[in-house]
């Protein structure tokens, strides 16, 4: 499956778009923080909750549950909030 | 303001005459960590000279970067971004090259149903005691205690303070604590026992463990808050900073949000010391910084913290203060600082000093400014200036 990567999070995975598996988004999170060791932490905290600026999206729709299911072609774009200062 | 220069300053060559190799020379480098990153300045033998090194971590939050003195090499950087949560950097060569800690500072994940805590950044680090190579203390912001013994690559919990129901209510919400959260801060190993150690909780007050932080009690006796609240209430304590003083580990010093305070174990009631200070100037900061030889000496940085506390140095003039008698008297040192509109102030972490005869003190502003002082306060001069708010400036002797 390919997901999207925001430049934030591309120290750890050295490209914009990388390939992982698993059949929900937690599943998919595991598999990357498999590959690419630290990274998921930096989005979801110790309770499993997504980070305040952290947002996840499956083929553009926006979901909010990392039980989420994913279905194979569905692509995921992990992107950061706008915010600043 | 003293030069800096970004090329390494050439090594002389050691004399082959020399019938005994002569002990390397050390030298002082002062790690700043700022809203936007971390920056080491490697000063020359006579700390006129600084070598520019960073940024490091360029857009990161670094709240804390702490050289270990047991091996002078590695490094810990606390660490967040606007987006990304918290985590801790390691670097064993000096900061060349850093790796991120297998398993950052974090609370244990709760039971489905329950509201548990996360850590938004890790706060303040302190490496642990002599003897413990490998051991270091972290602490978070919402507040947790947290232990690694592995040089900073895995940390667990403190459950003795994290989970005590006392100390849950002592911390308070997220609304008690400081603008940007609350703080578990000045984590102190005695130099004498690695098993006791002290801390503070902004808000909550100051914390004694006798046993390797497996317990914890407090001891605000003698410290004030807030008018009209009770000081017998822990929660109403609020340390800004508090120091131990190496040569005389029985005597602390601790710059509070009500007033500077000192505390000679064994006994357990602070004594008031920046009563005083001028009236006009008052004994609100963040900073304390004690000397490396001196328990009678300390520096404190007094900002304005009266009507809506305005955080600024007061007037807008600033001033570092010094005491040569444990809190008797203190003397104004403003040599070099501007003599007007500066409204910048210091942070907590943000001042400092080395371990050199005379001393050097090191500050960084609010306003992303480096001041240093070669002589212990009476003059000083300015290190380095644009660069982002200054969270936090330490000190280390490397070779």
């Amino acid at each position: 499956m390919r997901v999207l990567i925001p430049s934030p999070l591309r120290s750890y995975t050295g490209e914009r778009e990388v390939e992982a598996t698993g059949a929900t988004i937690a599943e998919l999170l595991a598999d990357l923080e498999r590959r690419y060791p630290g990274l998921r932490f930096r989005m979801i905290d110790e309770q499993d909750r997504m980070r305040p600026h952290i947002r996840f999206f499956v083929d553009g729709e926006q979901v909010f549950d990392l039980a989420r299911p994913l279905r194979p072609g569905e692509s995921v774009q992990i992107v950061q909030a706008l915010s600043g200062g | 303001m003293a030069r800096t220069t970004r090329k390494p300053a050439r090594r002389k060559q050691g004399s082959a005459t020399h019938a005994r190799r002569p002990r390397a020379a050390t030298r002082v480098v002062v790690l700043v960590a700022t809203r936007k990153g971390a920056w080491l300045y490697h000063g020359d033998a006579s700390r006129r000279t600084w070598r520019v090194d960073g940024p490091h971590f360029l857009g990161h939050i670094v709240n804390h970067v702490v050289l270990d003195p047991r091996d002078g090499r590695t490094l810990l950087a606390a660490a967040k971004t606007g987006h990304l949560g918290p985590t801790v950097f390691r670097s064993t060569d000096l900061g060349r090259t850093w790796k991120e800690a297998a398993r950052p500072p974090a609370f244990p994940k709760v039971p489905e149903g329950e509201k548990g805590r996360a850590v938004d950044h890790t706060f303040w680090l302190t490496p642990g005691h002599a003897s413990e190579p490998g051991a270091w203390y972290a602490g978070t912001s919402p507040q947790g205690l947290f232990r690694s013994v592995d040089g900073g690559v895995t940390w667990e919990p403190l459950p003795g303070l994290n989970d005590d129901p006392r100390y849950r209510t002592w911390m308070g919400t997220v609304q008690d604590g400081t603008p940007d959260g609350p703080k578990l801060h000045s984590i102190i190993v005695d130099p004498r026992d690695p098993a006791h150690l002290y801390l503070g909780m902004s808000g909550g007050g100051v914390h004694e463990s006798v046993d390797a932080g497996r317990s914890w009690a407090p001891i605000v006796k003698g410290m004030e808050v807030v008018e009209g609240f009770d000081p017998a209430t822990v929660t109403f304590h609020d340390p800004h900073c508090v120091r131990l003083c190496p040569t005389n580990p029985d005597r602390l010093y601790q710059q509070n949000h009500c007033g500077i305070y000192r505390l000679d174990r064994p006994s357990s009631e602070w004594v008031r010391i920046g009563r005083s200070m001028p009236k006009r100037i008052g004994d609100i900061g963040f900073p304390m910084v004690v000397h490396p030889r001196d328990p009678e000496t300390a520096w404190v940085f007094p900002m304005d913290g009266t009507s809506v506390w305005p955080r600024t140095s007061p007037g807008g003039v600033p001033a570092a203060y010094v005491t040569r008698n444990g809190g008797r008297s203190w003397r104004r040192l403003d040599g070099g600082f501007p003599e007007r509109q500066a409204w910048w102030t210091v942070k907590r972490q943000a001042m400092t000093a080395d371990a050199r005869d005379p001393v050097g003190l090191y500050l960084g502003t609010t306003g992303g400014e480096l001041w240093a002082s070669r002589d212990e306060g009476r003059r000083w001069a300015c290190m380095a200036r644009h660069l982002p708010e200054i969270y936090a400036v330490e000190t280390a002797e490397v070779r």
